[in-house]
């Protein structure tokens, strides 16, 4: 018996080993291992997104650039999506059923986690909303959340103002505050200034049962935050005046942008051709994407900011300036142009005007001779001409080109003022001379400049001497931009006295009046413009005007681009012309010119290039 | 008067402590399993932390009279009490009510039913102990064992056929008994052997496990012991058995167990059949899942009593019943959990210790059986809702919501108290 007794430890010895195990097994799946922590909130707890409205933009003048609209966005957790009636939610949503299988399979591909939210169907409107909502208990791990999308009432601005979307994986990733399924500002203001228009969004946990039923706060609301809404912005833009503009620029590819001088504010900025920025928002916004993006025509480039043409005879005026700062040239400094400049083996062809001229008379006429003269002048009054280059570019640098502004919009273009460094890779150093980048003087060559770029030039000028950065928005919130970013409030000179501008805006007066720019004339108001042809080695060249006015105090500063359309003076320079008086009167005078501008078509046709050398009436 | 006295002297307390322990806290978590934030009264008789408090107070009841009753009563009647137990159990059969598939409910009216097989366990206890405990039975005898397998093996039997599986298993544990009583080791060998075959013919390829076997038997023969024909003959047969034990495993999965059986074995081994996988989605791996989800989140401390959201929402089915460790663990946290699990260590080996103590083998061999049936529960219960065991619908003593079962449990127990306090006046 006393054998049987000891039995009893292997017995007690089992009842201590299986308690063992068990609180061993507790230690792991309690404390050590997370997952199950993860899991029960994944199960029990919902995260439900308070999105708050984006900020709205206003125009100059009070009226609505952008404004929002109620979407709802059909929400799946794929791990509780049980039982489904598949073709009667697709018949609500307007899928079939491939595209249903496809949204699932295509999160699996981005290894989306089973049992968090995905965006389903996004952006569906109100009506469709409303029927799927009668519906929606009969689909378990569906819901829908509601969103704010954009709208915009007049639907012009799409470059400017941008559009919104979801945001990708990659932001997510890199950033501390997107999550999936967040909207976020991709081009133009909305991109820029995402921050403030966008708001904070708020998060608020609810418990949820196994029937997916919301039933009670987490955690009292510990966790919840409240959104704040974004704020809203006052846009410098003239919303008539960008109206007018993208009308004028109809069937014509270029870039309109309008400046207060005295101010940097952007008062229109027109790229063409555009598209209703509608497109881009709601249900169809992927689709239409897709459309816009195949255009042969790149409606979505924004060409304002982002296409580089040379300033043509536009530049002549900065050479000017430059030259009269360095003290080659004085307005008495005369040049003969017998049909052009030849020196050294090179000619710049010129039109039949009268010579010798002066240096108002040379912006007036826009003399291609006197611009070469002074482009040498200035490059050789330095030791090496390689000094007096870079003497040059610095100069010019100042005036805005070469770099970005930068302005405040996104995905701004350097444009290009050539660096000696690269004419010493391109001919070897010391190898070349003024002479051999001569196309300069006239503004042509490696030249490359964005029409904001340009339009800041032309506000420079007008200001005699000095601008500040270029920006769409005037008040974020309430907060004047130049509190909001002191960097929009300060001036910028250029390295150019402010004495020697007054000769230059004389002459772009002239222009107006007895020059190259009288088609553009305005009988009420002076103003002061440049003309300007751009050489475009694929087809007809691009007509360019540069104007500012009054003269006197200048309201506003435009240049115009407008490509494939020929001399400055035909297409570039009636336009802007219309614009100021757009802007400045509130109303045109000039309905045949106005219409002859709308109705006007220039397409790109491609010629073949006989002559190398632009000449400019 | 003196007699009464001396059982309020005599009486275990520790045992009788952990029992009302382990019953207050049953209940707690009973009320935390089925609370609803939006309805909150204690005593509700509609919801079942209601019924358990009715339940609770009804076992109080019955374990005072069995404390009152005479000692010497239990021996004697043991016999009797199993066969009446064994008739009820029958009867079920034919008057139980069907619930899902199972007739081992007996309408008693009031809208309560009674669960015989819950009973049952007592009885069989009581019957085994007696049949032991007589002077000339003998573990050692053929006939000892055989008589034994039938008391145990009769309400197996029948609680089968009421399609009770998980019940008939615990009677298994009685095997425990038998062995301190002086059933060879042996017996506890095989049984574990068949069990690791088992498993292993699940888990590992046959030509591998075939290969595995032969291999050891050849070791077997040649390295231990001396090498004649017979003792060669002896290896093949169990090698032989083994295999085909082995090819039977097939049988008793696919022919024997019902599918939602064989699928919570391979569930828990890891080894479902694609097949099933669905089924097994939303049946047994979504319950151990989900199970797991909620004593996992518990973390240290657990979240609070009526805190738990996998408990409060009803993620873990039969939370209240079979998986009540689940709100333990989730609302209690490890530090809770493991006190559970510590104060069944302590009672069952208290069982343990108060059963060595006793001169009359009756009582020692009554208390062994309710160790072993207690240790059962709990190895089966908690281990299911760990993961760690197949799903076996058994609850967890004084824990789990039901009047049966913790009336069974409350009478098991309350009998070897009163054993106990009465072994003093045995000489």
């Amino acid at each position: 018996m006393k054998q049987l007794s000891s039995r009893q430890y292997v017995i007690a010895g089992m009842v201590v080993a299986i308690c063992l195990t068990y609180i061993g097994r507790l230690f792991y799946i309690q404390i050590v291992d997370d997952k199950y922590k993860i899991m029960a909130v994944n199960n029990a707890i919902r995260r439900i997104v308070d999105y708050p409205p984006r900020g709205v933009i206003y125009d100059r003048t009070g009226k609505l650039l952008v404004a929002n609209q109620a979407a709802y966005d059909l929400m799946v957790i794929p791990n509780q999506v049980k039982d489904c009636d598949t073709t009667e939610l697709c018949r609500l949503i307007n899928i079939d059923k491939q595209g249903f299988k496809d949204r699932f399979a295509k999160l699996k591909k981005q290894n989306h986690p089973w049992y968090q939210p995905a965006v389903f169907e996004g952006q569906l409107s109100g009506r469709a909303y409303a029927a799927l909502q009668e519906k929606l208990y009969d689909f378990q791990g569906f819901y829908v959340q509601a969103r704010t999308i954009r709208n915009y009432p007049k639907s012009v601005g799409a470059h400017l103002l941008g559009y919104v979307g979801e945001v990708s994986e990659k932001i997510v990733k890199d950033s501390s505050y997107y999550l999936m399924g967040d909207y976020i500002g991709l081009s133009g203001i909305e991109k820029s200034y995402e921050v403030p228009l966008r708001g904070i969004r708020g998060v608020r946990h609810v418990e949820k049962d196994v029937f997916n039923r919301e039933r009670a706060a987490f955690a009292d609301g510990r966790f919840d935050t409240l959104g704040i809404a974004g704020v809203d912005l006052t846009s410098s833009i003239d919303l008539d005046l960008q109206e007018y503009g993208e009308k004028l620029m109809k069937n014509k590819i270029g870039s309109i942008v309008a400046i207060e001088p005295a101010t940097g504010e952007i008062l229109a900025l027109v790229s063409s051709p555009t598209y209703d920025p509608n497109l881009l928002v709601g249900h169809e916004r992927s689709k239409n994407y897709v459309v816009l993006l195949r255009d042969t025509m790149k409606p979505l480039f924004n060409r304002a900011l982002m296409a580089s043409y040379p300033p043509g005879s536009t530049f002549k005026i900065a050479n000017a300036l430059v030259g009269q700062e360095i003290g080659v040239v004085t307005p008495d400094t005369r040049y003969s142009c017998n049909r052009g400049f030849s020196a050294g083996g090179v000619h710049v062809g010129c039109h039949a005007h009268a010579s010798p001229v002066d240096l108002k008379f040379s912006i007036t006429t826009s003399c291609n001779a006197y611009y070469c003269n002074v482009f040498r002048s200035i490059v050789e009054h330095y030791k090496p001409s390689e000094a007096g280059y870079r003497t040059w570019r610095d100069y010019i640098m100042s005036f805005g080109f070469g770099a970005k502004l930068p302005s405040d919009l996104p995905n701004e273009l350097r444009g290009n003022v050539p660096s000696a460094e690269y004419y010493n890779k391109m001919y070897g150093k010391g190898r070349w001379k003024a002479l051999s980048v001569i196309s300069l003087g006239i503004g042509q060559g490696e030249m490359g400049v964005t029409p904001l770029q340009m339009a800041n030039y032309t506000a420079t000028l007008a200001n005699r001497g000095w601008y500040i950065l270029p920006h769409a928005i005037k008040k974020v919130g309430d907060k004047p931009i130049g509190v909001y970013n002191p960097k929009f409030g300060e001036k910028h000179y250029t390295k150019v006295q402010k004495k020697y501008f007054d000769v230059v805006v004389d002459a772009m007066a002239n222009v107006m009046t007895n020059g190259t720019g009288r088609i553009a004339q305005i009988d009420s108001i002076q103003l002061g413009g440049k003309t300007g042809t751009a050489q475009n080695p694929h087809g007809k060249d691009h007509s360019i005007f540069i104007c500012f006015g009054p003269v006197a105090n200048p309201k506003i500063a435009i240049a115009v681009y407008v490509e494939n359309a020929g001399f400055g003076a035909t297409w570039a320079a009636p336009i802007a012309s219309l614009m100021i008086e757009k802007y400045l009167k509130g109303k045109t005078k000039r309905p045949e010119m106005e219409k002859r501008m709308m109705e006007g078509v220039v397409l790109p046709v491609y010629e073949k290039k006989t002559s190398a050398t632009p000449v400019d009436e | 008067m003196r007699e009464q006295r001396s059982i309020v002297q005599n009486i275990d307390w520790p045992l009788l402590v952990i029992y009302i322990v382990l019953v207050t806290m049953g209940w707690l978590n009973i009320y935390a399993a089925v609370y609803d934030p939006e309805n909150i009264s204690l005593f509700d008789l509609d919801m079942q932390y209601g019924k358990q408090a009715m339940f609770i107070g009804i076992c109080a009841l019955v374990g005072t009279v069995i404390l009152f009753t005479d000692g010497k009563l239990f021996p004697t009647f043991s016999f009797w009490i199993y066969a009446f137990m064994m008739l009820l159990l029958v009867a079920t059969i034919f008057l139980g009510k069907n619930v899902h598939g199972s007739r081992s409910w007996l309408n008693i009216g009031g809208g309560f039913s009674l669960q015989p097989a819950e009973l049952a366990k007592f009885a069989t206890c009581l019957a085994l102990a007696r049949f032991l405990s007589e002077i000339n039975v003998k573990m050692a005898k053929l006939q000892t064992r055989l008589i034994c397998a039938a008391i145990i093996g009769f309400p197996v039997l029948i609680i089968l056929l009421q399609n009770e599986t998980g019940l008939a298993i615990v009677y298994f544990s009685f095997v425990f008994v038998m062995y301190r009583e002086g059933l060879p080791g042996g017996y506890l060998l095989l049984g574990f052997a068949v069990l690791v075959l088992f498993i292993l013919t699940l888990l590992v390829e046959k030509t591998i496990l075939f290969s595995v076997i032969g291999a050891i038997a050849i070791l077997v023969f040649m390295f231990l012991g001396k090498r004649r024909f017979s003792r060669l003959l002896r290896i093949a047969v169990v090698a032989a058995i083994a295999i085909g034990f082995t090819l039977s495993v097939d049988y008793i999965f696919t022919k024997v167990l019902q599918p939602h059986q064989s699928i919570r074995i391979t569930a828990l081994l890891g080894k479902i059949d694609p097949s099933q996988m669905k089924e097994a989605k939303k049946g047994v791996l979504y319950n151990v899942n989900q199970s797991k989800i909620a004593i996992g989140s518990g973390g240290l401390v657990g979240k609070g009593w009526t805190k738990g959201t996998q408990t409060k929402y009803d993620f873990v089915p039969e939370q209240d019943t079979d998986f009540i460790f689940c709100t333990v663990g989730e609302e209690w946290g490890f530090l809770g959990s493991t006190t559970v699990l510590l104060l069944f260590m302590t009672l069952i080996l208290r069982i343990i210790y108060i059963a060595e103590r006793q001169k009359a083998p009756f009582t020692r061999i009554y208390a062994y059986g309710v160790a072993s049936i207690l240790m059962f529960h709990l190895m089966v219960n908690v281990g299911m809702t760990l993961g760690l065991m197949p799903v076996i619908g058994i609850p967890l003593p004084f824990f789990s919501y039901g009047g049966s079962s913790l009336l069974g449990f409350t009478i098991l127990l309350f009998i070897l108290i009163r054993l106990d306090s009465y072994r003093m006046q045995i000489l």
